[in-house]
């Protein structure tokens, strides 16, 4: 009796796309079932990719609210009680606030503001008249506003827009005039059309030229409800404020995305000697905000997709289960055919990893679709990042990878013997 | 001569509480081009005999050569192969995928044995020419008759161009014009120099072999003639 070597024999061999295709072969013969099957992995990724979606679409919408303007802004106002102030130690700004905080990194300008110590009247009243002919008219064009005493860089700190005429500037400061710019609201109360002749208005029977009227402004929005007259003027005709009676504030415009560390650094600036004096208000920090919001919401749903998804395996585990013990004899037939243990396994592997595949290309889908809705409805932007949408399929063959792993080795060990009894 | 089968003491038992001896010390020897029917009562051992042949088991014990090769000394990837390119198997319940048609079943084998798709649609054509079937190629195999279903069958198994065409109990669910049919295919196929081993449990079809062998209880018994 010869004995030959099994040298000669060749393995048995099989494309991949052979096998995808005996696996797609699988899958379609009961379209019904693998659609049941895919379900939960539906439901689970759909609410992935929309929690996640939603999440930083309210996200974006945060900080595009704060980047573009809060997040620019920092109001400096000097402290009103401070008990334990060391002996020697001067509350308030100091001489020139604006200089000082102007060589900060990332500011972009700076102006003081504050209500002039008006106690002469009951309501600060002022009486605006159309000149030429000239004296007030009490009884006629009196209104009741706020009077604001304000530097030049204040302007600009607020984007102050003008409707008309034009904005005091360091000379009408340094030469104490007397000129006022209205707010657009305060001068349509006054009647005032136009500023052309340079009407003039009385507060206290103090007579002002207004120069201008501001149409509007992006940060405090008491501007436009008031006169606005130079620091110097004010503090000559009613004294400037005392320091340390918190009535004085510095408002500052920042670069974007500058306001947290202008506001870090800004009191030291001005105060080196004792910044404890004053008191700086600066936006919330938006990545916070946005984080809390992954936190809060974004945990809970994202408890609820890996639920979803954990049912969506075991349905795929029980279906490819059933799938594979229904076709017993077909996989004994396969075997007799040629085909490897492995050629087996990976059949029922990748028609498993396909219905999870499947599962997330629809899950996505309508996850997608709900992020667009949602934001369509409350005039969102949506926002999703695109690895989101591409990771759910992926993500959804992965489990079906893994739910697939045991029915698989349960078809690759089947005897072909056995298999084929029936 | 090499024989393409050559089992010497080969013994098969199935182990449990109470273990089955299927088969007993079995010597058997098959040269190329032969017609064997193997004959006996239900629950003999045939099924296990042709099964041992096929590589579909493995004798616990004794020694069987195939084309004097002993696939114990194989790996599980070329008992694969050995069984996908030199061996073909016909089923009494035909064993077809019922929604694929008669050509994609044709095709199953080929399929795990690496022939190129073009390749494989042209032999697949050829092997349902050559059962007769030409006219039933795109024919869902659940819509076709009980003979045409065994014609597929051995098509399929034809496609992969065996030298050994193993049958187990082939006309068992056919009625006898269509058992006759399939009878006189394989009488073709033994012309054209297939070894063929035919299992039968009905002495009719037992007598169309070149050699008879009878299995009883496990053992294996040939007239010589
Ligand atoms: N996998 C198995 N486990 C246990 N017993 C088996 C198995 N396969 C077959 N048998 C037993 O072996 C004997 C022979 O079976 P089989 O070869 O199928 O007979 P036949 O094909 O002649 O009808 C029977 O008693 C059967 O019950
Ligand atoms: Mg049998």
């Amino acid at each position: 009796m010869k004995r030959i070597s099994a040298k000669g024999i060749k393995s048995s061999r099989m494309s991949l796309v052979d096998i995808l295709g005996e696996s797609v072969s699988g899958m379609m013969t009961r379209p019904g079932r693998a659609a049941l099957t895919s379900l939960g992995t539906v439901i689970g990724v759909t609410v992935f990719v929309a929690t996640l979606g939603l999440a930083s679409t309210a996200a974006g919408q945060i900080s595009s609210r704060f980047d573009a303007m809060a997040a620019t802004e920092v109001t400096v106002t000097d402290q009103t009680s401070l008990p334990d102030l060391p002996l020697g130690v001067i509350p308030g700004f100091g001489d020139d606030p604006e200089l000082a905080a102007s060589k900060i990194n990332g500011l972009s300008a700076s102006g003081i503001y504050f209500t002039p110590d008006i106690t002469t009247s009951e309501d600060n009243s002022v009486q605006g008249s159309l000149w030429p002919p000239g004296p007030p008219n009490a009884e006629k064009n009196s209104v009741s506003v706020d009077v604001m005493a304000v530097t030049p860089g204040f302007f600009t700190a607020v984007h102050a827009e003008l409707q008309q005429g034009r904005e005091f500037d360091i000379f009408h400061q340094t030469r104490e005039e007397p000129v006022a710019v209205l707010g657009r609201a305060t001068a349509q109360r006054l009647g005032l059309g136009t500023v052309e002749q340079q009407p003039t208005v009385f507060i206290e029977n103090q007579p002002f030229s207004v120069i201008g009227i501001v149409d509007d402004v992006e940060r405090v929005p008491m501007a436009l409800t008031s006169v606005l007259i130079p620091d110097t003027t004010a503090n000559r005709i009613w004294g400037a404020p005392g320091p340390g009676e918190g009535q004085v504030s510095l408002v500052v415009d920042t670069e974007i995305g500058a306001a947290q560390q202008v506001g870090a650094e800004i009191a030291t600036a001005i105060r080196p000697d004792y910044p404890g004096v004053l008191q700086v208000q600066m936006p919330p920090d938006p990545r916070t905000l946005r984080d809390g919001i992954n936190n809060d919401m974004t945990g809970l749903f994202m408890a609820l997709a890996v639920v979803c998804l954990f049912v969506g395996a075991v349905g795929i585990a029980n279906t490819t289960l059933v799938s594979v013990i229904e076709r017993v004899p077909e996989i004994g037939l396969r075997r007799a055919l040629g085909a490897r243990k492995f050629h087996i396994a990976a059949q029922f592997l990748i028609e498993s990893a396909g219905l999870g595949f499947i599962g997330g290309m629809v899950g996505a889908t309508l996850g997608a679709s709900t992020v667009i809705g949602v934001s369509l409805a409350q005039t969102w932007g949506p926002l999703l990042d695109p690895r989101t949408i591409i990771s759910a399929p992926l993500v959804g063959a992965g489990i079906g990878l893994l739910a697939g792993a045991y029915p698989s080795w349960r078809a690759a060990r089947t005897e072909p013997a056995q298999a084929l009894r029936s | 001569m090499t024989y393409i089968i050559n089992m010497q003491g080969v013994g098969r038992t199935f182990p449990g509480s109470v273990p089955v001896h299927a088969l007993k010390d079995v010597n058997f020897m098959v040269s190329s081009g032969e017609y064997v029917t193997v004959v006996g009562p239900s629950g003999s051992g045939k099924s296990t005999f042709l099964n041992l042949i096929g590589l579909l088991d493995t004798p616990s014990v004794g020694t069987y050569l195939i084309d004097g090769i002993d696939p114990s000394t194989m790996g599980e990837k070329q008992r694969s192969a050995l069984r996908g390119t030199r061996i073909g198997f016909v089923f009494q319940s035909f064993h077809l995928i019922g929604h694929q048609s008669a050509i994609a079943n044709t095709q199953l084998g080929m399929v795990y044995n690496g022939v190129p798709r073009k390749q494989r649609i042209t032999r697949a054509r050829d092997s349902l020419a050559r059962v007769g079937l030409s006219h039933r190629e795109e024919a869902v195999a659940q819509t076709l008759s009980g003979g045409e279903r065994q014609r597929v069958a051995i098509a399929r198994a034809l496609a992969g161009r065996p030298s050994l065409l193993l049958c187990d109990e082939p006309t068992g669910n056919l009625d006898s014009n269509n058992a006759n049919s399939i009878l006189a295919l394989l009488d073709e196929l033994h012309a054209d120099d297939i070894t063929l081993i035919v299992v039968t449990h009905d002495s009719e079809v037992a007598a169309r072999g070149q050699r008879i062998v009878t299995v009883k209880d496990g053992h294996l018994s040939e007239k010589s003639q």
